[in-house]
């Protein structure tokens, strides 16, 4: 999701100046993903550059909106029909925390997975909390998605633990030594 | 505040000698009223002990449990059965409806127990099938309705007069999620006009509406999430 996506899609309701977007933007992802202006005109900027809005005459009160262009409704549809890939996520730093603990002498595991446990939960509650304070629809849907992945990542972590449980590290083997001598051979593999 | 529920130092354990299984190793909790506590773990790990104990179903081996301040370890067996059905309310997976008695029947059951006459019961019995949204279904049978509408019967039935004590066992069983949901506000609901409530549940999604959750493993309580000293870095965090 980029955020010249947001901006296009608020667009499409018609002209708007920077700060009616921010508006708009922040309560269609219920506040999830707070902007500051400077970001909204850098954007708009990108995307007049590319051709996808074009800016109208000031208003009285020195606002300049903006309006769709076609080239921008053509990117619009282009985004609402793709996919988003999973590579295009930023890399699940958590799942790499653990195989790292798992493999790092000293790193209590159970420990890790607990302390993530409870964080997650503690999230996974305040969005229930969200949710159970406001009936807006698209604001619900959005704290949904953010509770089925809290959800998942517990879900996930349950997984990890009992994969824990089973795991039992191997005796650490010896190195292997480089001794050319076949009777010194013969006698370790005996 | 106070508290409804409270388990001190509790200690229960099944079986004996090789055999035996330690349930619950030195618990301790209080709940409030208006306070929604969700209790967690892997199965073996002691919920449905819990649960038994601060029904006054079982008695710990050592420890007291006190519901509205009183020890039940200093209740008479009939003290007992009376609070249990006045004070405390019950959601099992398994509804434990009657199939002979309608809806209303069944709801008005634990009052018709405590002596309440069934003319006085039917009122009540009917206000808590409001409160489920079953309005219009006190005289059917239970296989005359969905696992949904049952399983708000049993909500009805643990709700009934002004019980200050919810326990629920998986209370949502395998209900959808929406129905599951549905069941979940009624209960916070509850929770919100002053009851105290303990939900053993393994869906994190349903322990998400408790105001604290707790862990437990191997009889342990090993960690409890409480509220967010300040929720809005989860919004900050996601930008």
């Amino acid at each position: 999701m980029s955020i010249r996506h947001g901006l296009l899609a608020l667009l499409e309701r018609g002209p708007r100046y920077g700060y009616q977007l921010r508006a708009e933007f922040e309560d269609s992802t219920g506040a999830t993903w707070p902007l500051n202006i400077g970001q909204v005109y850098t954007t708009l900027n990108r995307l007049e550059r590319d051709g996808l809005v074009h800016p109208l005459p000031e208003n009285d009160g020195g606002q300049r909106p903006y309006e769709i262009t076609d080239t921008g409704r053509t990117e619009l549809a282009l985004w609402f029909a793709t996919p988003i890939a999973r590579a295009d996520r930023p890399r699940d730093e958590l799942a790499i925390k653990l195989a790292l603990a798992l493999t790092t002498p000293g790193v209590d595991v159970a420990a890790v997975v607990q302390t993530q446990r409870t964080a997650t939960m503690r999230a996974l509650q305040e969005y229930t909390r969200l949710k159970r304070a406001d009936a807006d629809l698209p604001w619900r849907l959005v704290l949904d998605a953010m509770i089925f992945q809290s959800e998942a990542e517990l879900r996930w972590l349950d997984h990890c633990e009992t994969a824990l449980v089973r795991f039992r590290p191997a005796p650490p083997a010896p190195l292997p030594v480089r001794d050319e001598t076949p009777s010194t051979t013969r006698e370790t593999q005996g | 505040m106070t508290a409804i529920l409270e388990l001190r130092e509790v200690h229960r354990t099944h079986g004996k000698g090789e055999a035996a299984v330690h349930a619950l190793r030195g618990v301790t909790i209080d709940v409030q009223a208006g306070e929604l506590v969700a209790v967690m773990g892997p199965s073996g790990s002691g919920k449905s002990t819990l649960l038994n104990l601060a029904g006054g179903l079982d008695s710990p081996d050592s420890g007291e449990v006190l519901v509205e301040g009183r020890p039940l370890s200093s209740l008479s067996r009939k003290e007992l059965a009376g609070l249990r059905r006045h004070s405390v309310g019950y959601v099992f997976q398994a509804l434990n409806l009657v199939p002979s008695l309608t809806a209303a029947e069944n709801v008005a059951l634990p009052l018709e127990l405590d002596g309440v006459s069934a003319r006085k019961a039917r009122p009540l019995a009917e206000a808590a099938l409001a409160e489920v949204e079953l309005s219009g279904y006190a005289d059917r049978f239970p296989d005359e309705m969905s696992g949904g509408q049952q399983q708000r019967v049993a909500i009805a039935r643990a709700l009934v007069g002004q019980r200050r004590l919810v326990l629920a066992d998986e209370p949502t069983g395998a209900l959808d999620s929406q129905t599951g949901e549905a069941v979940l506000r009624l209960l916070r609901a509850r929770v919100d006009a002053g009851a105290a409530a303990v939900l053993v549940t393994h869906e994190a999604r349903h322990a998400g509406w408790a105001d604290r959750v707790i862990f437990l493993r191997d009889g342990v309580i090993v960690d409890t999430s409480g509220p967010l000293a300040r929720p809005e870095q989860l919004l900050e965090a996601t930008a």
